[in-house]
């Protein structure tokens, strides 16, 4: 009992410090039904089962921990070369003066806090209905505060091709900003659409992203979170994936203070598949956490789980990641694979791979190492000719070079590929070895 | 070219002594090989002149052209133009083949001031050295030595020095899981870099990589130490009463 009423309050003093729901509408219905959810739960302790490696104490703080934005000099913005339609917010707020127009064939977009007003929408049956599902087994108090609380979001609806990405931009310019976003993306049957997210968002971001992939459609979602050293994030991506589509998601974290990225992926259909990859450079104080479940619901789907991280300088790197596969889920194909290289002995990794299976016919393997940087081959790179600097920056990128081939497309792949050699530069420079 | 004096080498971490004052010196173009038996002390050779962590040098230097060579670091040496053929050539999964060469080219071009070959040229080169190695596309692509058979690892190792173009080449064991027909490969892939600037030090167990690379001196090398010094004859006397003969005369 003590536990829950320490939930509960610390569920009171969060509260207290957010301005309550203004919607009206279908929206204010969700909010209220959400709102019930997370009163249930209460916001997490460290001594819940999946919040034992990650302390959400600054998460559950009423008071947003000051955060720097962080400047990025002469760099490019993430996805600058890329033809995209884009949609800006800053601390959490649209900005339309620096968002495109929401026009792009066969693509319905609407900012949440408009559409949320109407009183019957396509998005009642996704917004905040994945995330319930998504909360049972494991809780996922941060999902429902994002489903109750947000004013901002965006809906899309994608009936066709989509002819290019969209982009969410976040934008952080207040210390203190303590910004609540959601998004709900469904596409219709046999649709495509590749979703960009970048930047920061806040000093501390909430954010829940809903997709619901219908049959044969296929959605890819590629995102950088912003490099601010202090920015906190608690960031969800609840998916339903139907009959033969496809899901493809990854993250490239480098910095920030806090990061928990969790990912709740339900296969629901026959021959669908789920890619989710990860890659997070950190250096000092830095703690992310992937925390991630497949469930196989269907029979002959496949899921990928690629999480790799390089820590150095104390940093901390968490990955607690599930696969479930339901009675009747026969041949499926299932893998996980969580890797961290630590460059030095005061960072540490911490893994939790979970297999759990109630069916007889299926494939399913995970593994998860932790390692340092192999001398032996960069002395090989250091004999011929290549400073201890960059050949280490060669076997960094090999290590992290899984994840990166998730990505289906060539540019945007090269664009993280880039922001990662221009971040192992900066870092080694500083003296890490 | 090559000078080593009293070179006295142990291990960092252990008391063991390796080299016991080793005395070596190769001018400019010749070709000498070292053999002597396992646990003599010819790959440690080889490691401390390259820069490999984990040996200490107790004793005695080593220049290249009038340099010293152990207070480098081992890109430098590599930049100076010394060059180890490696006796287990490394995998290095998740780089390509092509990128390593290409860095590696660059690096060394860029430590010395020279401009960086561009991509076209770059591909040029290699492609030109790769034929004559019998190396073919596929093997540039993959990663660095991964799912090489043994002779096409040895065969990497002496593309890297056609393309680098050191002055100082050590080859530590080039022969070694070899079979006839890839050893003569590498022998020749050796053979077309030699000319009157260029160095070469051999190390091997068995005379027969010698029947086609042709030395000009032959040194033995036994606890620590060079022992014999002399022509091309004295390997194949090692190759017909084996080194005990040697090894008794010197006690």
């Amino acid at each position: 009992m003590a536990l829950a009423k320490l939930k509960d309050d610390a569920l009171a003093a969060r509260l207290a410090g957010l301005p309550a729901s203004a919607a009206s509408g279908w929206l204010a219905a969700a909010q209220t039904e959400a709102r019930a959810r997370l009163a249930a739960m209460g916001l997490p302790l460290r001594r819940d089962e999946y919040w034992r490696y990650t302390d959400p104490a600054t998460l559950n703080a009423p008071e947003v921990p000051s955060a720097a934005r962080f400047e990025a000099g002469d760099e490019a913005p993430a996805f600058d070369g890329i033809d995209r339609l884009k949609i800006v917010f800053v601390d959490g707020v649209f900005d339309p003066a620096a968002s495109d127009d929401l026009a792009l064939a066969g693509v319905e977009i609407e900012r949440l806090a408009l559409a949320g007003q109407a009183d019957i929408h396509w998005a009642q049956g996704t917004y905040g209905v994945l995330e319930a599902r998504g909360q049972t087994p494991v809780a996922r108090p941060f999902a429902a505060l994002g489903s109750a609380l947000a004013t901002e979001g965006v809906l899309i609806r994608v009936t066709g091709q989509a002819t290019r990405p969209i982009a969410l931009n976040y934008h952080h310019v207040s210390d203190t900003s303590d910004a609540i976003l959601h998004h709900c993306v469904k596409l219709e049957a046999g649709a495509n659409l590749t979703l960009l997210e970048s930047g920061p968002g806040a000093a501390r971001l909430t954010k829940v992203l809903e997709v619901d992939v219908g049959e044969g459609a296929s959605f890819h979602h590629i995102r950088v979170q912003g490099r601010d050293h202090e920015r906190r994030a608690a960031t969800h991506v609840f998916a339903q994936v139907q009959a033969g589509a496809r899901f493809k998601s990854f993250t490239l974290t480098a910095n920030g203070r806090l990061t928990r990225n969790e990912a709740v992926i339900d296969l629901v259909g026959p021959n669908a598949s789920a890619h989710l990859a990860g890659a997070a450079v950190g250096d000092g104080d830095f703690h992310h956490d992937d925390t991630v479940f497949v469930t196989h619901a269907a029979p002959e789907c496949e899921s990928r789980q690629v999480f790799k991280k390089v820590l150095m300088n104390g940093a901390t790197g968490v990955f607690q990641g599930k696969i479930l596969v339901k009675p009747g889920a026969q041949k499926t194909d299932g893998y996980q694979i969580s890797q961290s290289l630590l460059l030095d002995e005061d960072s540490q990794f911490l893994a939790k791979p979970e297999l759990e299976i109630y069916a007889d016919d299926v494939k399913c393997s995970h593994g998860s190492t932790s390692g340092a940087i192999d001398e032996t081959a960069l002395f090989y790179l250091q004999s011929r000719g290549v400073p201890r600097a960059a050949a280490q920056g060669l076997l960094v990128l090999a290590f992290l070079a899984e994840t990166i081939q998730e990505i289906a497309d060539e540019a945007i792949a090269e664009d993280i590929r880039s922001r990662l050699e221009g971040w192992l530069q900066r870092h080694a420079a500083k003296g890490a070895t | 070219m090559l000078e080593i004096k009293n070179l006295h080498v142990k291990l960092e971490d252990e008391d063991k002594v390796i080299l016991r004052g080793v005395n070596l010196s190769i001018g400019p173009g010749e070709v000498h090989a070292i053999m002597g038996p396992n646990g003599s002390g010819k790959s440690t050779l080889s490691y401390v002149l390259a820069g490999r962590d984990g040996y200490a040098v107790t004793e005695g230097s080593a220049t290249l052209e009038g340099e010293e060579l152990l207070e480098m670091e081992p890109e430098a040496r590599a930049a100076a133009g010394l060059f180890l053929a490696f006796q287990y050539p490394v995998e290095i999964p998740g780089v390509g083949n092509m990128t390593f060469l290409r860095t590696a080219v660059n690096a060394q071009k860029k430590s010395r001031g020279e401009p960086e070959l561009s991509a076209a040229e770059f591909l040029k080169l290699v492609r030109e050295k790769a034929k004559t190695l019998k190396i073919d596309a596929d093997m540039l692509k993959r990663p660095v030595n991964v799912g090489f058979s043994g002779g096409e690892k040895k065969r990497n190792e002496i593309l890297q020095m056609a393309m680098l173009e050191p002055r100082m080449c050590i080859l530590d064991e080039t022969d070694s899981g070899l079979d006839v027909d890839a050893m003569k490969l590498v022998a020749d892939g050796v053979n077309a870099l030699r000319d009157a600037g260029r160095s070469f030090l051999v190390i091997t167990h068995y005379q027969r990589l010698l029947d086609h690379i042709k030395p000009d001196v032959v040194h033995i090398m036994a606890a620590g130490q060079i022992i014999r010094t002399g022509g091309p004859e004295l390997a194949l006397e090692v190759e017909a009463n084996g080194y005990a003969d040697i090894l008794a005369e010197v006690n």
